[in-house]
């Protein structure tokens, strides 16, 4: 096999990180899973949840920068060319939107758990 | 092999490690596997030896795979540089062979002594004959310290001694030894071998992490570095050679060409070189030792290393450059470092040729000819400083083939260059390793 292909990056990435790997995944799963359940539930955003998801999604994107320098023991700082810039953006952007999404997701869910207590109550 | 194949290495790496976009396809279903009873022997364990028993063992059904080599441990050698420069620890490279050997493949644990082609026939360290019906010679390469006088790898890590070439445990002496002389100043020589030589970059990007380690304590004043070079260049790559020279140039790192050591006092610190001239004595502080490389004794005693040519001196075995065969025995292919060809001495050529031998190989068992070739594409993530490198890539016509054209700049220093080199170039070698990427 010669190809870059899902399997091959399936392969690599496992390599690279273990069980973390299908932990990732089903974090994945699970934030866009709860998402768009929340939605659904819902009939649409909830403005203050989102801004508050957003708030931690920055965060987030400062954590997956931070992650990413321990992991390569270097940092943003090193970005010597515009692909590095992109890099960085691609990295803070991939925590930013994957925090947020995780966030909104949790939360939704945790209110259709407590709406749902309630009317058992 | 298609432009795709050739660059999927390092897009796969990048693809992991920086999640660049890189165009993808979905896996063919797996090829029907080819049924055969022919006994196919390869001569050593090393990242070439499993990458061959782990695809051969995908795509043969009945073949008998015998695989011979004594070492039973497995180092990651590009890892070597990364543990001599502080980045990873010791056992950063260092894992089990059994760990990548494929299921129903007979190992062999000895060494091989003697390689008998004429009679298809390897004889073991203890003696064991092994007959085959095809041979895949993937020993590596044998470091000839022995061949410089005065030298005692019993010393790496010792007064100023370095030599990071030589195992895990000897790139850790060596970081010891370069943090000592980073702390306390001097000078520090640097070089490379007149031989064919593993990963020639890997002496560049010591020279230049030592040069930004004394950068980064402050130090840099009280020490001067040269670098000495075997030849009248610094690289192979006449454009690769011109960058490192301006880069060194901008380092303050002096260069001295056609300078070849021969001798080293450990005790007083003088290497001895040989030049044009006569000998050169220069002292030094520290200094990093890489030996000359040369085919192990079985191989470079026996009829399968070139006669004639530039690869006879060190015995390297005379293959078809394009397509790894033996060139008198058309029943052997030699994949790797052992392979007597202008380039390809890295882990990244052995990823491009073990696909072009099997598909040789396998052709041979059905009586059909293939047609892939192995273009000499071989890559470097040259270290240039701590947190950036360039991503080098050529072929036999020193041609610059980068795999991100207006993307990542072949010559440029980049983060993304080090992140791949220090974060996915591993697990892309370790896939490859078990035949999967």
């Amino acid at each position: 096999m010669n190809e870059l292909d899902f399997y091959t990056l399936y392969v690599v990435f496992y390599e690279m990180m273990g069980m973390l790997f299908w932990i990732l995944i089903a974090l994945v799963i699970f934030g866009i899973g709860g998402f768009i359940l929340a939605l659904t539930r819902e009939g649409g955003l909830q403005s203050r949840r989102l801004i508050l998801s957003e708030i931690l999604g920055l965060l987030g994107g400062f954590m997956a920068l931070f992650i990413m320098a321990k992991v390569t023991i270097s940092g943003f700082s090193d970005a010597g060319g515009p692909v590095d810039w992109l890099l960085v953006g691609l990295i803070w952007g991939g925590g930013l939107v994957g925090v947020t999404i995780l966030s909104y997701a949790i939360m939704g869910m945790l209110n259709i758990l407590n709406d749902s207590q309630r009317q058992k109550a | 092999m298609g432009d795709l194949s050739r660059r999927s290495f390092l897009k796969l790496t990048a693809a992991t490690g920086a999640t660049a976009a890189a165009p993808l396809t979905l896996n063919a279903t797996a090829a029907e596997k080819v049924k055969t009873k022919a006994h196919i022997v390869i001569a050593g364990a090393g990242a070439a030896g499993l990458g061959v028993a782990n695809r051969l063992a995908n795509q043969l059904d009945g073949a008998k795979i015998t695989i011979i080599d004594g070492k039973k441990k497995h180092f990651y050698q590009p890892g070597y540089t990364l543990v001599a420069t502080g980045i990873k620890g010791s056992s950063y490279p260092t894992s089990g062979t059994s760990r990548y050997m494929p299921e129903g493949v007979d190992w062999i644990q000895e060494a091989v002594a003697e390689f008998d082609p004429v009679g298809n026939k390897i004889v073991t360290a203890s003696g064991k004959a092994v007959n085959y019906d095809f041979l895949v010679v993937t020993t590596g390469m044998k470091l000839d310290y022995a061949a410089i006088e005065g030298m005692d790898v019993n010393r790496i890590g010792q007064n100023g001694l370095g030599s990071h070439y030589h195992s895990p445990d000897a790139a850790a002496k060596t970081w010891s030894a370069m943090s000592r002389f980073s702390e306390e100043g001097g000078q520090g020589i640097f070089l490379r071998p007149a031989t064919e030589m593993k990963c020639a970059g890997a002496p560049l990007k010591f020279t230049f992490l030592t040069e930004h380690n004394l950068r980064r304590n402050g130090t840099r004043s009280k020490a001067n570095l040269l670098y000495a070079a075997h030849s009248q260049s610094l690289f192979s790559v006449p454009i690769v050679h011109e960058k490192v020279r301006m880069l060194y140039e901008d380092r303050g790192i002096d260069t001295v060409y056609s300078h070849v050591l021969r001798k080293i006092d450990l005790d007083r610190k003088i290497a001895t070189f040989d030049t044009p001239t006569g000998g050169s004595e220069i002292d030094y502080d520290f200094i990093n030792v890489i030996p000359p490389m040369r085919a192990p004794d079985a191989v470079r005693n026996s009829p399968l290393a070139w006669r004639t040519g530039p690869f006879a001196a060190d015995g390297w075995t005379e293959v078809d450059k394009y397509n790894l065969q033996h060139k008198v025995f058309p029943n052997v292919w030699c994949v790797g470092d052992i392979a007597g060809v202008p380039k390809g001495k890295t882990a990244a050529s052995v990823k491009w040729q073990v696909p072009v031998a099997i598909d040789h190989l396998i052709a041979a068992i059905q009586d059909r000819t293939a047609t892939s070739q192995y273009n000499g594409y071989t890559s470097c993530p040259l270290l240039t400083q701590y947190g950036r490198a360039m991503l080098v890539e050529f072929d036999y016509k020193n041609n610059l083939v980068p795999s991100f054209p207006g993307v990542i700049a072949p010559l440029e220093e980049l983060w993304v260059t080090w992140v791949m080199k220090t974060m996915a170039l591993k697990p892309t070698y370790i896939s490859m390793v078990r035949g999967l990427a």
